[in-house]
């Protein structure tokens, strides 16, 4: 029954999401164009420009160079030069360092999930594990891991591991997290009857396992998967701040912030939020359906 | 896996002063107390009473599900533990509870795919025990497409695919409308007359009870225990037009007024 | 087969043991943790025949050996007394290794190189009797079967602190005892002491990175979102509108707005508190929404036969049932701020803050003062959550999840 709510509920928010971005865009245009307009003015000033009219000045204000902030287009323009026009090869592609950061977060992310599936199974099946692990690890989702960032990669460095690996080690730090306190959740959560009618076939802990705990945790799963692999993002970019590195977005990020190149900052962000979106999406997506094929979800 | 001490016997279960006392952190709490019971091969019974008064739980002690704190259990003969190592029982919870993520085929194919049957006795026993059920042609349905009756029908076949000699049902038609209740119950009798199994059932329906059984165990609450054993004197095949006739309301006026007077044992609490 | 993979995950059921009974893995515990004792005592009996200052290797060891030989044959103690053993012993054992390692950091503490190594090797086989050992305790306390609640509360509150103490200690041996590089891995003990010794940097950073940008950034940014999604509440429009896209914002990595705030806004802690605000704004503004949205209809119509107002609604009934939803909010916001608040640092603050100091610190390789104020953020994050989970409990005591 809630499939066919959220299916209704996809068609049913389309056109509020639509009106609402629309509005973002004029406030973002509306912002531009107030924001800038002070250094505008500036330039008309140097120039003796003192006979400039109203379009004049609202289109320079979104053309400048380096805008306080950039308008809608530019970034665009900016996103669309830098990924179609470009080789990726090229340096100066955005598809080049999406890619590296890309390729560092998802290799972390899938070690992340494996590696906290193995330790959620541990705990589940370890009570002293249960009891003295366990309230770390939930403990440790409060702390802010992503401050180690820096120090991982750099001492990383210095004993010779360098390049996607140490990026990939701070994602799949910060993914592990949530995905262990989700699994270990998902494991316990079989219904009372339901492990009963295991414990009147006298079935074996692995046949548990394998035919009930297992595919009961799987919803659980992918919740925490999703939140894993929009934080392994995060872990990926963060990484690139530390070591003044060369590529990835974070450096991106970094360098623009560096010479002023307000469009280029804007640019990468933009192209950091569509892959961690569509990433989302994707995990979410094939959640969806898992869930459907097991006839549940987590939220009931 | 012989049933040679089963057979020569004709008593299913054995019970002897069992007690089961739980502990918790507001005390101990009596749940059985002092329960002495046979069942005999083919028998019908059924445990009735007030919620806390144990009968869910003195199934779930034969099943294995609880363990006695004192007295004596025999299953088949064995402790309850061995005889769940057996596979010596089906059990129906009171909800279906089918694995959602299996259809109902391979729902019913659970226990034996856990027993490890081969894949052709395993289709051989589901055709037959769904057959048996009238859910023929929903193999490939999953459970939440079905209707609560039919799902608890499924989970009915999915006791029987074990092909046990006793089947342990705890209110099994307990959350179903009274409707599907009483054509299912008539199901069950036909069943029940068909495969000539023992079984248990526990109910807080006398009309439910009383149809269904050829013994009736009143029960009563705190301490948990046996208030009353009926014998029916029902004929074996009955309609649903029984339940008018004079013996079958005499029965049940017999059982109403024990579970009254199992009450009125604690009204003063 | 089929029986061994069952007696295997046998402590998986977490059947109700009779007290004392020992199971498999605490067997083999034992066991281990008898045979290294044994092993470290033989060794460092011989290497104190070099060296008399060495005798308090082989102490440390016979303390293990004792207590595993003396609960090796006895089934019938309860898991208390076990765990009370095993966690004296190793206590007296942690201590005695400490010594040794001061003894071994010294440069000349063997006559031979013989005895050097096997001085050593006592000291590493005593460090893993210890650990089998508290290992062992930790099993046993877990296997406690208490009815009391209050014991079960002290249960587990002391089953995680010997565990981590038992990571810190083992920290601390393995990194002073194989002489790991400080650049690598700095010992507890060195962290400790850069820590004390550096307090007013400590707190300087504390007061610039969590006093000002965390917490006026939670601030702001919670209440806005709050705010927000009451004043949309009465748009379902908008709100359909807005709460996909949250959800997605919510996802995405925000962080990355700090360069952009860090123009707008400038080195001090007012760019970092706008990073904050717009990291921890999203989240309260869709828990707020789906809080909002949480009362049954049935309970909707409840208020309508009181021909309650909107107000009336909304404070009697529907706030009070958003509550859950909206510390939850709340408590990932607690982490959301501190991560926001020292990233953004990174790009760029006066001399002072956490994210300053520790990736100035990380680029003049002082590890050890990165992990002191790693240990100042956990700390604080932790607190901080921490509170919040109290005035938690003590609003929505109601709710379902805060029964036991």
């Amino acid at each position: 029954m809630t499939k066919m709510n959220s299916k209704r509920g996809f068609r049913y928010s389309f056109v509020p999401v639509m009106v609402v971005l629309c509005v973002i865009v004029v406030f973002w245009y509306l912002a531009a164009v107030f924001l800038n307009l002070p250094w505008q003015r500036d330039i008309y000033e140097r120039a003796g420009n003192t006979e400039y009219s109203v379009t004049e000045l609202v289109s320079g204000t979104l053309s400048q160079e380096r805008p306080v902030l950039p308008s809608p287009h530019q970034v665009a323009q900016e996103v669309y030069k830098t990924t179609v026009e470009k080789k990726i090869t090229s340096k100066r592609s955005l598809i080049f360092h999406s890619g590296v950061t890309l390729s560092s977060a998802l290799l972390g992310f899938a070690l992340g999930t494996v590696l906290g599936i193995v330790l959620a199974v541990a705990i589940v099946y370890n009570r002293a594990l249960n009891k003295s692990l366990m309230p770390w690890v939930i403990a440790s989702q409060t702390i802010p891991i992503l401050a180690v960032a820096p120090m991982i990669i750099v001492v990383l460095n210095a004993i010779g591991i360098q390049g996607l690996l140490p990026k990939a080690f701070i994602s799949m730090y910060l993914s592990f997290f949530p995905v262990v306190v989700g699994m270990v959740k998902g494991l316990n959560s079989p219904e009372v009857s339901h492990s009963d009618l295991m414990r009147t076939y006298n079935a074996s802990a692995a046949q548990t396992f394998w035919k009930l705990r297992l595919p009961t945790s799987l919803p659980y799963l992918f919740t925490s998967m999703k939140v894993a692999v929009a934080i392994a993002m995060v872990g990926a970019i963060v990484a690139e701040l530390p070591t003044g590195a060369v590529a990835g977005l974070g450096a991106r990020l970094l360098a623009g912030s560096y010479y002023g190149q307000t469009i280029q900052i804007w640019s990468a962000l933009v192209m950091a939020s569509l892959l961690a979106a569509l990433l989302v999406v994707i995990i979410g997506w094939i959640g969806t359906l898992v869930n459907r094929r097991m006839g549940m979800s987590p939220h009931g | 896996m012989s049933n040679t001490t089963a057979s020569t016997s004709d008593q299913v279960i054995n019970i002897n002063n069992l007690s089961l006392t739980f502990q918790t952190s507001d005390g101990p709490v009596f749940a059985l107390s002092d329960i002495d019971l046979d069942i005999t091969r083919g028998d019908f019974v059924s445990f009735i009473g007030p919620s806390g008064c144990g009968k869910t739980t003195l199934l779930r002690v034969i099943a294995d599900l609880e363990k006695a704190t004192e007295g004596n259990i025999s299953v088949n003969g064995v402790t309850p533990e061995q005889a769940r190592a057996q596979r010596a029982y089906g059990y129906v919870f009171q909800a279906a509870s089918l694995y959602p993520w299996r259809t109902i085929a391979k729902n019913v194919a659970l226990p034996l795919e856990i027993m490890g049957l081969s894949s052709a006795e395993r289709k051989k026993r589901v055709a037959h025990n769904l057959e048996l059920v009238n859910l023929a042609g929903f193999e490939k349905k999953y459970p939440w497409q079905l209707s609560g009756g039919m799902q608890q029908r499924a989970s009915i076949a999915r006791a029987l695919a074990v092909e046990p000699d006793l089947l342990l049902m705890d209110e099994p038609f307990g959350a179903l409308d009274e409707i599907v209740r009483d054509h299912l119950n008539e199901q069950l009798l036909a069943l029940w007359a068909k495969t000539n199994k023992t079984v248990v059932f526990v109910t807080h329906s006398i009309p439910e009870a009383v149809y269904l059984s050829t013994r009736i165990v009143v029960m009563s609450p705190r301490p948990g225990q046996i208030h009353d054993i009926i014998e029916s004197d029902l004929p074996k095949d009955r309609t649903l037009d029984i339940r008018e006739t004079p013996e079958f309301l005499a029965l049940a006026n017999r059982v109403r007024d024990g579970l009254r007077a199992g009450h009125s044992y604690d009204e003063d609490e | 087969m089929v029986d061994a993979t069952h007696a295997q995950f046998e402590s998986a059921v977490q059947e109700k043991m009779p007290a004392g009974v020992r199971t498999g893995t605490q067997k083999s515990l034992l066991l281990a943790a008898l045979i290294f004792s044994l092993l470290a005592f033989v060794a460092g009996l011989i290497s104190v025949l070099s060296k008399s200052e060495l005798a308090i290797n082989p102490i440390s060891s016979l303390v293990l050996l004792l207590a595993a030989a003396a609960t090796w044959q006895r089934q019938a103690l309860s898991h208390w007394l076990y765990a009370g053993v095993y966690l004296i012993a190793t206590t007296i054992a942690v201590v005695l290794v400490l010594h040794h390692l001061e003894i071994m950091q010294s440069t000349s503490f063997a006559d031979t190189a013989i005895m050097a190594s096997l001085s050593k090797s006592g000291y590493w086989l005593t460090v893993v009797a210890a650990w089998l050992m508290a290992w062992l305790a930790v099993e046993h306390l877990s296997a406690v079967n208490s009815l009391s609640r209050i014991t079960n509360r002290v249960l587990s509150f002391i089953i995680p602190l010997v565990f981590g103490v038992w990571l810190l200690l083992l920290w601390e041996f393995i990194t002073s005892g194989a002489g790991v590089p400080q650049v690598l891995l700095p010992s507890p003990s060195l962290i400790a002491e850069r820590f004390s010794n550096s307090i007013p940097i400590l707190v300087a950073d504390f007061k610039q990175t969590f006093l000002k940008a965390v917490l006026i950034g939670y601030a702001i940014g919670c209440s806005a979102g709050f705010v927000v999604a009451i004043l949309i509440d009465r748009s379902p429009f908008l709100q359909r509108g807005l709460l996909p896209i949250g959800n997605l914002v919510s996802a995405l990595p925000i962080v990355g707005v700090a360069p952009i705030m860090v123009m707008w806004f400038g080195f001090d802690w007012p760019s970092k508190a706008a990073v904050v605000i717009v990291m921890t704004f999203f989240p309260m503004l869709v828990n707020t929404i789906s809080g909002l949205a949480a009362a049954s209809s049935m309970q909707h119509d409840l208020m309508k036969t009181y021909a309650a107002g909107y107000w009336q609604t909304l404070f009697k009934m529907r706030l009070p049932q958003a509550l859950p939803f909206i510390f939850n909010a709340l408590k990932i916001n607690s982490t959301l701020a501190l991560i926001g608040a020292i990233v953004a640092e990174f790009f760029g603050t006066p001399i002072v803050g956490m994210g300053f100091r520790i990736s100035t610190e990380v680029g003049r390789m002082n590890v050890d003062m990165v992990w002191a104020e790693i240990a100042v953020a956990a700390m604080a994050g932790s607190l901080f959550y921490a509170l919040l989970a109290l005035i938690e409990r003590m609003c929505t005591f109601w709710h379902p999840s805060m029964r036991t």
